[in-house]
């Protein structure tokens, strides 16, 4: 029954942000100065008759929402309007039908693009964590275990370092250094016009594609998590338990497995939740390097294309899945923890 | 957590920082960026906001005794504009983090102190704030407003101050139950006086460690939103220059001069603010790291002898 109440609370949670984020990016790009669609009506070489067309094919010409025709600049409405047939309400219903808009840059609907873009950014936001995961816990548990020697130091300084790096800079210097060293592609997905004769030789090239980004990825990820695991490890091997451990006779290595990891592995997914604003970031930087066809570097062109239709649509379903991602962390945060749900 | 928040005096404080290295050295690397950038018009050779006649000989010239990082796309002196792109870090890092700080402190410490209906929701709205990615509603605001500089503190100040709210809350949360906080109640302190003489002192050792923090956040989703293209074209930074480079062709002309050297700047501000962070978090907020499995563990420690035999 609490677990009912639980689930219920966290799913009503998660949907209430999704409203507010599809509120503020309807807004957003209403309010601010230099409304997208607007910014092509002042051309003085349209006819009156084009821009009442341009309107219509936009819904322009319908009041923004009850009692505000306009609001940059500000215009009162009517307020009798039916709601259906206001511009919020209307976006709205088109995103539950799966309509994004149309693309000012391709003059395709934006949903299309983004609906493959979404599985290229999974794929390397997805192994690029799972990689940083394993190796910052690892470097976090030797650090906190060879506490205050060099080792510790050492691991210490390099997170902090791994952290200060833009992630933008260590693609480019990754990319430099790999492409000209050893060859690796430059950029894109997979190899441009070449005939794959199997499913291997294509898998083959869509890891050599793969290697830099991911490592970029690793790298700047790692460091933080190594951090979080040796402080929390580090209060951990502090506590009593420990003690009586040690004092069973059993081995380092078991204390750290069965004692300490497994309470540590609860912040850990704390952070990892936290942590997946941040993959967003992330990804934005090494797409627009590596010209990765996912959603940061979709974010990337509209913004040089000034597509707005695209970026509104791009930011839309990043801020979504950064909130379905937290509820899946809350869930199995609670299914690790039971004391979560008694609150 | 059951460490308590404890006020440290000035001098104990100095008497600390200047043991701790970490902190030491990241003072130190700060205090180098911010003189070349307050005196960049005289430490700078060139002044890179003069025109200069673009010759196909002039772009991208390997470092030599004309140029000691070489030329850019545009034939200009990197180490100079190098200099010069310091000030733009520092001015959104402090400005913006500032901003950050004191939205954060405010809504922490209400939320805190005051309870109740207030600090329902104004926690619920932090969490939706915390939930939204920061950098793609950065690049939305930026891009559809002009990128000035004023701009760009604006957006990454007003948007990056959910993690100090939730910092603030729960160390007001804690101090709050404190003893000497009930008693200055029962002796008639007004809330204000308890906020500005009591809470506020306690808060302030966290909320200097996260500005500290905060800062390099700022610094980096600055040189990225200038890296994306989004960068006061008036003034130079180092994530502008990055952006001009890369596309501009320094890749393939392997102008490497032009890619290593905004970079290594924009690493040496933000370990700088990174390193004084953790220091200052060490000196404020100490703690063993000694434990029980330490190589020589220190359970029992035996006083020395008062009187060596000889």
């Amino acid at each position: 029954m609490k677990s009912l109440r639980f689930l219920a609370a966290r799913l009503g949670w998660a949907f209430l942000t999704i409203l507010f984020v599809v509120t503020l990016n309807f807004f957003i790009f209403r309010v601010l100065p230099g409304d997208p669609a607007r910014a092509g009506l002042r051309d003085p070489r349209l006819t009156r008759e084009a821009v009442e067309a341009i309107r219509v094919r936009f819904g322009l010409d319908k009041p923004v929402i009850n009692c505000v025709q306009a609001l940059n600049p500000f215009e009162a409405g009517d307020c009798l309007v039916n709601p259906l047939d206001t511009q919020f309400f209307i976006y709205f219903g088109n995103l539950l039908r799966g309509e994004l808009g149309i693309s000012y840059h391709t003059n395709r609907p934006v949903a299309d693009h983004l609906g493959q873009m979404l599985w290229n950014t999974v794929l390397l936001i997805g192994a690029g964590q799972v990689l940083a995961i394993l190796l910052g816990v690892a470097l976090g548990v030797l650090a906190a275990w060879k506490s205050r020697t060099r080792i510790d130091v050492g691991a210490l300084l390099f997170s902090l370092l791994a952290w200060s790096l833009p992630t933008f800079w260590l693609g480019i210097i990754l990319l430099f250094w790999g492409s000209s060293r050893f060859g690796l592609p430059i950029g894109g997905k997979l190899t441009p016009g070449l005939p794959f004769v199997s499913q291997a030789a294509m898998l083959k090239d869509l890891g050599r594609h793969l290697l830099l980004p991911t490592l970029t990825y690793t790298i700047v990820f790692l460091g933080e998590y190594m951090l979080i695991m040796r402080s929390t490890l580090l209060d951990i091997l502090s506590e009593d338990f420990i003690l009586t451990a040690k004092a069973k006779g059993l081995r380092t290595f078991q204390i750290l497995k069965d004692h300490a990891l497994r309470n540590a592995m609860l912040p850990m997914v704390t952070l990892i939740a936290l942590n997946l604003g941040f993959t967003v970031a992330g990804a934005i930087q090494i797409e627009t390097v590596f010209s990765w066809p996912g959603l940061g570097g979709a974010v990337f062109n509209a913004v040089g294309q000034r597509d707005y239709p695209m970026l509104q649509g791009a930011f839309l379903l990043l801020a979504v899945s950064v909130i379905l991602a937290n509820l899946a962390a809350d869930l199995l945060y609670s299914l690790l923890d039971p004391r979560v749900r008694v609150d | 957590m059951t460490d308590q928040p404890t006020l440290i005096t000035g001098r104990a404080f100095w008497r600390g920082f200047r043991r701790n290295r970490i902190a030491v050295a990241g003072l130190a690397m700060l205090l180098i960026a911010l003189a070349a950038a307050v005196f960049a018009p005289a430490v700078a050779p060139y002044d890179p906001y003069a025109p200069v006649a673009i010759t196909v000989e002039s772009i991208y010239q390997r470092p030599g005794p004309a140029h000691w990082l070489g030329t850019d796309d545009a034939g200009k002196d990197v180490l100079s504009n190098f200099i010069f792109g310091a000030r733009v870090s520092l001015t959104v890092g402090i400005f913006a983090s500032f901003i950050s700080v004191v939205i954060g402190g405010l809504i922490g410490i209400s939320a805190g102190y005051f309870g109740g209906r207030l600090e329902r929701w104004l926690m619920r709205f932090t969490d939706f704030m915390l939930v939204i990615p920061d950098l793609p509603l950065i690049v939305v605001i930026v891009a559809i407003t002009r990128p000035s500089l004023t701009n760009i503190i604006l957006v990454i100040g007003l948007l990056g101050w959910t993690t100090t709210a939730r910092l603030v809350r729960s160390q007001t949360l804690s101090i709050k139950e404190r003893k000497f906080v009930l008693r200055a109640r029962s002796i008639g302190a007004g809330h204000l006086h308890i906020l500005r003489r009591h809470i506020f002192p306690l808060v302030l050792p966290l909320l200097v460690v996260n500005s500290v923090l905060i800062i390099s956040l700022a610094i980096l989703n600055e040189s990225t939103l200038s890296f994306l293209g989004l960068s006061d074209p008036t003034r130079i930074s180092w994530g502008q220059m990055l952006n001009y480079a890369f596309e501009r062709g320094a890749m393939s002309s392997r102008a490497w001069w032009v890619l290593v050297t905004p970079g290594f700047g924009i690493v040496w501000l933000v370990l700088g603010f990174t390193l004084l962070g953790h220091g200052l978090e060490q000196v404020l907020n100490p703690r063993t790291e000694w434990h029980h499995l330490t190589d020589h563990p220190r359970m029992v420690s035996l006083p020395a002898p008062l009187n060596p035999q000889p």
